[in-house]
């Protein structure tokens, strides 16, 4: 299974499920990283981590830990 | 005023609320204008921000909230934005109307909060800031439509041009004391019949909770609203928690994502034909931007780059500025020495008052220039950058990106530091940056290392002169404190603040260029805030300690020579050395030694002697450091006393140097070897001798345990560190008496 930390820059995916239920996941759904929403990821910052992701048309920046704990599902290549 | 205003007798409180980054302080200050007064509520580092103003008849208290993106509490910080919403703050009392600010361009994410708001029952006006930013984005917002969905006003606003205050005033004016919104309908009937019983539960208990905490109390399981209600209610509370919570789950309502699914499909509805967005997002300059300025080298390049101006600018910058404050400083002693008769008034005009005072303003400086740049950099959007490229670094330490520009900035001083630490909005974070910022090495221990490495280390070179002893030494010094920070961090993450986790989640805002007005405000908002608040204090405790060593002590024969030294001076020859003079002032060095040496500093001095002896000190050294709590420096003009050459000393000064080396014990052997400076030199490195430092720890954490805390571990470390440096140094030292 796919999850966020895993997306190449610049890639969107589809978001299925957050895992976890800590301080940082909470913040997380409060900002609408939901299941089924589309999630872009932006890039990385210089030292590899955290991530920038675009969602609801807004940049959030978050680690890999906590990237690696949501599972996304990639668009149909065709 | 009293007259035309029968009805607005009351002071009207306004709460103002909004998430980060919507330009919700920008608003605030154009309310409330220059009157806003800043304090803190009592036990929680919030800081309190009211400002009265008057609207029309009326008498308007505005309260500025801390920008978040949920009221969930989970500590008592950000429980009392909760309780001064629902009016139950004792420092605030009832509030008429929330200001909810949100973000024209970002609406359904902010809408997340407003609809928490909205369940207060507190009546509410909307306010849509950066207006302008949404119409370039294309998207058009129908807020007549938005304005009935919701039943609350909503208004339109760009802060910072000041469009839209009138609307904000006149909305607000129209709803107070009307009833509040109607509830927005969030939760499916499962959830609310829970709530129902739970309200039930909490009557049998005598307890009255409103709506909005019975939500919190289901859905935040161990958040502070059960810990509080579990004070008075049994076991059965946290029972029929759980229940509940389980017996909603089985109705597929599980409650970890129960509040923000609920709260986004509702936000969406609401949104559903009022916002209209362009097919294509427009390519946007803030990702071209970000392309550079946080890509891998070409960012790293320019973060260092800044970083080493604003680095640069407290350290050289700032040091004409405190030079300027130190002459004034030095021409206003004159000034009072010249109109007031030598005496204990004088002396404390002087040393004490004018003293006292130079301490607080020589911070001056370094507070404006760095809040400057944390100003500017933030209203542009640039800190969130350097916080997201510096996370990497920071987080093996259990801190974010958030902790590195105060931590560097406590290179230069510790106090700007711990107050540039509000940007770190976890808590835990936030303590352990605050409490390990002093052990940086600030730029008030610079002269002790000179003047001890120019006294006692030799200057020998290595590698053909390349690397000198002495640079090595003062090099060392230097990285001390941050290689101690970071066992240090680590024990206080492990030990002392347990709860909660190191957390990074954070949103990147648009770039934008920053205005003139929110930066210069928000560095005349510090600096005020450092001197009414912190400044007080670091005065009284400089008048306690120029008491300490004033007293008591009778100083009719320093009086009489000084005559004599002003009679010959008048009289001699200016071109030729004197020798009648010179003698007059080595005596009245002497008295002035002899002076300190029985006053209660040095009484003290000499009675801690046996405590300092193990890290190879005298008496003398114990009454410097005693002297040198209000600021390090200060050891350096106590040194020069005690040792009689005056207190216009400097690190520089060679007969302060000779005077350490020519220093003995009663038994002939000299005070100061190499191991005897670096044990002081180490002990400085790692000590909290500032009271600067502490005052704004107590400031900052609003509570004096903090300070406290940290004095106390510092002074230990310092203590240990110099006593292992002196001993393991003196195995390597052959002790000659010199005669």
């Amino acid at each position: 299974m796919e999850t966020l930390d895993s997306l190449p820059a610049g890639a969107s995916a589809t978001i299925i499920e957050l895992q976890g239920d800590d301080a940082a996941t909470r913040r997380l759904m409060e900002l609408g990283l939901l299941p089924g929403e589309p999630i872009e990821l932006i890039g990385r910052a210089p030292f590899g981590d955290p991530l920038a992701v675009l969602i609801r048309g807004t940049r959030i920046a978050l680690r890999s830990t906590d990237a690696r704990r949501i599972r996304i599902r990639l668009p149909p290549t065709d | 005023m009293s007259a035309v205003a029968p009805p607005a007798a009351r002071v009207l409180k306004i709460a103002c609320v909004g998430n980060p980054n919507t330009g919700k302080s920008t608003l605030f200050n154009a309310l409330a204008g220059l009157h806003a007064r800043v304090g803190n509520y009592p036990g929680v580092t919030v800081e309190k921000k009211v400002g009265r103003v008057h609207w029309r008849e009326h008498t308007v208290d505005l309260i500025d909230l801390p920008g978040t993106y949920s009221i969930s509490p989970r500590s008592a910080d950000e429980m009392l934005a909760v309780d001064v919403l629902l009016g139950r703050h004792p420092d605030i009392g009832p509030v008429d109307a929330v200001l909810c600010i949100v973000d024209a361009a970002h609406l359904e994410r902010n809408l997340f909060l407003a609809s928490q708001i909205l369940e207060l029952g507190v009546p509410l006006v909307l306010v849509l800031n950066m207006w302008d930013a949404a119409q370039r984005q294309g998207l058009t917002i129908d807020v007549q439509q938005l304005e009935q969905r919701l039943g609350v006003p909503v208004v339109t606003t760009e802060g910072h041009r000041r469009r839209g205050i009138d609307d904000i005033r006149a909305a607000v004016l129209r709803i107070v004391g009307q009833s509040p919104p109607p509830p927005p309908a969030i939760y499916p009937q499962p959830f609310l019949d829970e709530s129902r019983a739970l309200a039930d539960l909490l009557n049998k208990h005598a307890h009255e909770a409103p709506t909005y905490e019975r939500e919190r109390l289901l859905l935040d399981a161990g958040g502070f609203i059960e810990q509080r209600y579990a004070q008075h209610v049994n076991g059965e509370l946290t029972q029929f928690l759980g229940a509940a919570r389980n017996r909603l789950a089985a109705a597929g309502h599980p409650i970890r994502a129960l509040e923000a699914d609920r709260r986004y499909a509702w936000a969406r509805r609401m949104l559903n034909g009022v916002v209209i967005a362009p097919a294509e997002r427009p390519p946007s300059l803030t990702d071209r931007i970000d392309a550079v300025l946080t890509h891998r080298a070409a960012g790293l390049l320019i973060f260092t780059a800044l970083m080493f101006v604003v680095f640069q600018a407290l350290y050289t910058w700032a040091e004409p500025l405190m030079a300027a404050c130190e002459a004034a400083q030095g021409i206003a002693a004159e000034w009072v020495a010249e109109i007031v008769p030598p005496g204990p008034l004088q002396s404390l005009l002087c040393d004490g008052i004018i003293g006292g005072v130079g301490g607080v303003l020589i911070f001056l400086p370094q507070i404006v220039l760095l809040f400057l740049f944390i100003a500017i950099l933030e209203d542009c959007g640039y800190m969130a950058r350097a916080a997201y490229m510096m996370d990497r670094v920071m987080a093996p330490l259990g801190l974010s990106g958030k902790s590195f520009l105060p931590l560097m900035s406590s290179f230069a001083c510790a106090v700007p530091g711990i107050m540039a630490t509000r940007v770190i909005d976890n808590l835990r974070e936030r303590m352990v940056t605050i409490l390990i910022a002093p052990l940086m090495s600030c730029s008030a221990r610079l002269p002790v290392y000179l003047l001890l490495i120019a006294a006692f280390i030799p200057a020998t070179g290595y590698l053909g002169g390349l690397v000198s002893l002495q640079g090595l030494v003062l090099f060392a010094m230097s990285s001390l404190g941050l290689i101690v920070a970071i066992p240090i961090a680590w024990l206080l993450k492990r030990f002392v603040f347990t709860t909660g986790e190191s957390t990074f989640v954070m949103e990147l805002p648009d770039y934008k260029l920053p205005s003139v007005r929110v930066v210069l405000y928000r560095v005349y908002e510090r600096a005020v805030a450092f001197v009414t608040r912190a400044g007080t204090l670091i005065f009284a405790t400089t008048i306690l300690v120029w008491a300490a060593g004033y007293f008591p002590g009778d100083r009719t024969e320093l009086r009489q020579i000084e005559r004599q030294i002003e009679e010959t001076t008048e009289t001699a020859n200016p071109e030729e050395p004197s020798p009648e003079l010179a003698a007059l002032y080595d005596q009245h060095n002497a008295i002035n030694a002899d002076l300190m040496r029985r006053s209660y500093l040095g009484r003290a001095g000499q009675a801690i002697e046996p405590v300092v002896r193990p890290l190879g000190w005298d008496w003398r050294i114990g009454v410097g450091v005693l002297a040198s709590f209000p600021a390090r420096e200060v050891i350096i003009a106590t040194l020069g006393t005690i040792y009689s050459l005056g207190g216009d000393v400097n690190a520089e000064s060679t007969g302060l140097q000779d005077a350490l080396k020519q220093s003995r014990w009663p038994d002939g052997r000299p005070v100061y070897n190499v191991p005897v400076a670096l044990s002081l030199m180490v002990f400085f490195a790692l000590c909290a001798q500032c009271a600067s430092t502490l005052m704004i720890i107590r400031r900052e954490t609003n509570s004096w345990r903090w300070p406290v805390v940290c004095f106390a571990y510092m002074t230990a470390l310092a203590y240990v560190a110099a006593f292992v440096v002196y001993q393991v140094g003196m195995q390597f030292v052959t002790e000659t008496p010199i005669t």
